[in-house]
């Protein structure tokens, strides 16, 4: 990330307080767009999950996001492959994209083989929610993305984002 | 002309590439000769979900003695056996691993060749195996949890993809709904024993990229939809369930008519229009795809609903398909987490779509 741009950051937390709590996306596409605007500061290690109803765009964050990494091909929802990966060279960073929704159980995580992936890629994963809190004992340095739906197509991006995201999320301008 | 009948074959196969472990032995006559799964629905019926068992552990705790159930039943031992057919992709890479390597390694220790299958042309074949006179070139589309295509099935290994899902798959589609509407697991026969009591007309419901130019499928909008009828308290859930129903099944018959005219367009000749994969077990689908078939004046062949979800059999059979033509695999074949049957596919999303 550019470096004048992390001055510009802290100025702003620092002297006004402006950090922002929550983003409006006015369609599909515009939660497409977040997701590609995520990607341009996402590295190996990183770890985001994205929770929220079903329809409320996880999917579509994550085909941005993709597709901001050179991904060319259609991106399936993993609900029934539980984790699809993607690595170069159809993807500049290696992104396991995951689907909890399914499991109902913590240690069935470990199954999927994410511990080993994050050590060269990036995970993005959907439905936290379905591991209650042992999440926060799984992944306690993610970048936890909550999508709801409002009216008129419209969606409400929310987050918690730890500290080592501070000058990456959330965006200044988006 | 009366074709040389081919010398007996049989094959042992090995799938546990998702959620099913299950272990067949086929003859090239198409005998089931014997075929164990070792997952039941009805355990996961309280959960609301699928509770996949993705643990490679629990399917190494199953296949040998799936396998060794196989064997006794047909009478059977390895040494009867003509070749080792084992799934090494598209799936789970744990699950996959355990398939391939017991393949792998009883390949080793029986001197059989082995035959590494990818799980969709399990699918893609098993309608030759339900219907021995099926030949060459055909129209598939694989209507599953975890996928929803539109391939032409060119012979063994040659496929062509006309269209792919671009969100969600069919299957997933019912699974969601029926997590909407509350009902239950298995999501497919819940909405269609809800759609049955349902006026199919009663909810305003999308049939997404109907109106695009390319097949491909999208039914993430739809799910979203349903979600909204479903909020809005102004629909009864039997309504709901039998107007989702029917914007999928005019979702596929759109989609198949475009393919079938593309096909029909480039003068290929095919010699049936069929249906594969879990979601072909729906009765609803079958009647309007028939029709389809029927307009097209093309057969319509679909095999018998369990052969439809994931078995051995399936495995099994593309291992006769493969042995007959001399396609054995090196015992370095790789398991392969994501493995398109077309590689050469045009990308779905470059085709004028939006998601």
């Amino acid at each position: 990330m550019c470096p004048l741009c992390k001055k510009y950051v802290a100025f702003l937390a620092d002297s006004k307080k402006m950090i922002r709590q929550e983003i409006i996306l006015a369609d599909a596409a515009a939660t497409e767009e977040i997701g590609r605007y995520l990607a341009r500061s996402l590295g190996i290690g990183d770890i985001i999950t994205l929770s929220g109803d079903l329809g409320a765009g996880k999917t579509s964050l994550a085909r941005g996001l993709l597709t901001e990494f050179g991904f060319q091909d259609e991106v399936p929802s993993p609900s029934f492959a539980l984790m699809i990966a993607y690595e170069p060279p159809e993807v500049s960073v290696p992104v396991a994209h995951v689907d909890l929704y399914r499991l109902d159980n913590a240690d069935d995580i470990q199954e999927l083989g994410l511990d080993e992936f994050v050590f060269y890629g990036a995970l993005l994963v959907e439905w936290p929610e379905r591991m209650g809190t042992s999440i926060d004992r799984i992944w306690p340095d993610r970048l936890a993305l909550h999508l709801d739906i409002l009216e008129d197509n419209r969606r409400r991006l929310t987050w918690q984002a730890p500290s080592h995201w501070e000058n990456r999320w959330p965006p200044l301008e988006y | 002309m009366v074709a040389e009948k081919p010398p007996m074959a049989l094959v042992l196969g090995l799938e546990s590439s998702c959620d099913e472990t299950a272990v067949a032995l086929v003859d090239n006559d198409g005998n089931i000769i014997a075929h164990h799964l070792a997952t039941q629905e009805i355990l996961h019926r309280p959960y609301g979900g699928v509770v996949p068992e993705i643990a490679a552990r629990a399917h190494v705790e199953r296949l040998e003695p799936l396998i060794r159930k196989v064997l006794d039943e047909s009478g059977k031992n390895l040494s009867d056996v003509d070749a080792i057919a084992a799934t090494a992709g598209p799936g789970l890479i744990g699950g996959v691993m355990v398939g391939l390597v017991t393949g792998k390694a009883l390949s080793l220790a029986c001197n059989k060749p082995l035959i590494a299958i990818n799980h969709l042309e399990g699918h893609a074949l098993t309608p030759r195996l339900a219907d021995q006179s099926l030949s060459f070139p055909y129209l598939l589309l694989l209507i599953s949890g975890g996928h929803c295509q539109i391939l032409l099935v060119k012979n063994v290994g040659e496929y062509r993809r006309l269209a792919t899902t671009i969100d969600d798959a069919g299957g997933e589609a019912f699974d969601k709904t029926a997590k909407i509407l509350g009902l239950g697991f298995p999501g497919g026969p819940a909405v269609e024993q809800e759609a049955l009591k349902g006026d199919p007309t009663a909810v305003p419901l999308p049939r997404p990229l109907v109106r695009s130019k390319e097949p491909h499928f999208s039914f993430a909008g739809l799910k979203t939809a349903v979600l909204r009828a479903h909020q809005s308290g102004l629909y009864k859930r039997e309504d709901i369930a039998a107007s989702f129903q029917q914007a999928v099944i005019d979702c596929l018959v759109n989609r198949s008519e475009k393919a079938l005219r593309k096909i029909e367009s480039e003068n290929t000749a095919i010699n049936a229009f069929v249906i594969a994969g879990g979601m072909a077990a729906n009765q609803a689908i079958r009647p309007a795809l028939t029709a389809l078939a029927e307009a097209h004046n093309l057969p319509f062949v679909t095999p018998a609903p369990w052969l439809c979800t994931d078995n051995g059999a399936m495995i099994a059979w593309a291992g006769i398909e493969r042995f007959r033509l001399g396609m054995i695999d090196t015992l370095d074949s790789p398991a392969r987490a994501r493995w398109p049957l077309d590689p050469h596919a045009e990308k779905a999303r470059g085709a004028g779509v939006k998601a």
